[in-house]
């Protein structure tokens, strides 16, 4: 009972198709996570990444409304660079930065404001939470590949994965993820 | 413990200054989580996660408490900087009590170990599960699928 999904119709991918999925369970608030996607940023175009939301209201004051945010951004078809500018940037993630971010990202600010504030979209982030709780993970970011949770960084060199190895996680019967 | 047996003697103070014995596992389904310290990061995670599972427990009847070594005003002052909800339960005197008797302490560590105990409502041991370490984290699937048999 350790699995998740798979692919979904709505869910945010990016890479080539046929590449390795990984499916990465996290947060816009985290910074082990901007740290997973700068890794992962490094073998762009060698995997196919797929995000879905981690987002625990008790971690960080911010981590749903930033996650809300992202998929506003998503109806308006820039999930991918606003979530890459949340991560380039992740002190900057209250709601004057939010709005400054779609700006300049060329969304329609009003709409954007609109959209994260909806059920649907507080339904899609707490889809996805849910999802990633269920499945036994206990900390962000989570990785998922070929089904099997895993903390370690994919693909990363020998040092980040030394870097994000000791981060202590959930596993099956009290033992850690997949080395 | 094996499945069915009945709750040892147990002697935990809460929050606003009572006890928690085994009489009060009566009536409910308990998911008792033994954690080793307040503030420390591993911990934060766990209970940050179980909150999730609340309204899941709420459906079947059950409750969640956090237990570990620490002094009760410690474990208050974790709980308000989490955000969560999840009553605490301290085994600060005598330390460690109730872990021993439940087997969720961590002799090394001279701290609770990371253990999940579950009774049901007529305070008998439903399931339990013991962290090989203390810096594994047990997932919230294990306590619903314990919870659902």
């Amino acid at each position: 009972m350790c699995g998740v999904s798979d692919l979904r119709s709505d869910d945010h991918v990016r890479g080539p198709e046929g590449a390795e999925l990984v499916v990465v369970y996290a947060d816009f608030t985290c910074p082990h996570c901007a740290l997973a996607h700068a890794r992962l940023l490094e073998r762009e175009g060698e995997i196919r990444r797929v995000f879905r939301h981690m987002a625990l209201k008790a971690k960080h004051p911010r981590a749903v409304p930033a996650a809300q945010a992202a998929e506003a951004a998503a109806l308006q078809g820039a999930f991918w660079p606003f979530h890459d500018a949340l991560y380039d940037d992740p002190g900057r993630i209250e709601d004057p930065h939010l709005w400054a971010l779609a700006e300049r990202l060329g969304l329609d600010v009003d709409r954007f404001d609109a959209d994260r504030r909806t059920e649907a979209v507080a339904a899609r982030v707490a889809r996805d939470t849910r999802e990633a709780v269920l499945a036994g993970a206990m900390t962000t970011p989570t990785f998922f590949r070929d089904g099997r949770p895993t903390t370690i960084i994919p693909f990363a060199t020998s040092e980040t994965k030394q870097r994000s190895g000791p981060l202590p996680n959930a596993g099956q019967r009290g033992r850690t993820y997949e080395q | 413990m094996r499945p069915g047996a009945p709750a040892p003697k147990l002697s935990l103070a809460t929050e606003d200054g009572g006890t928690f014995t085994q009489e009060d596992l009566r009536g409910r389904t308990t998911v008792l989580v033994f954690y080793p310290f307040a503030f420390s990061p591993v911990c934060t995670d766990q209970l940050q996660v179980y909150e999730e599972i609340l309204p899941d427990l709420e459906r079947r009847g059950a409750r969640m408490y956090a237990v570990s070594t620490d002094a009760t005003w410690s474990q208050a002052a974790f709980k308000r900087q989490l955000g969560i909800s999840i009553p605490q339960l301290s085994d600060f005197e005598p330390k460690g009590a109730a872990s021993r008797a439940l087997g969720a302490y961590f002799e090394p560590g001279g701290m609770t170990n990371r253990a999940i105990v579950i009774f049901d409502d007529d305070a008998k041991l439903l399931w339990h599960h013991v962290a090989d370490s203390p810096g594994d984290l047990p997932g919230a699937n294990l306590i619903l699928a314990a919870l659902d048999g």
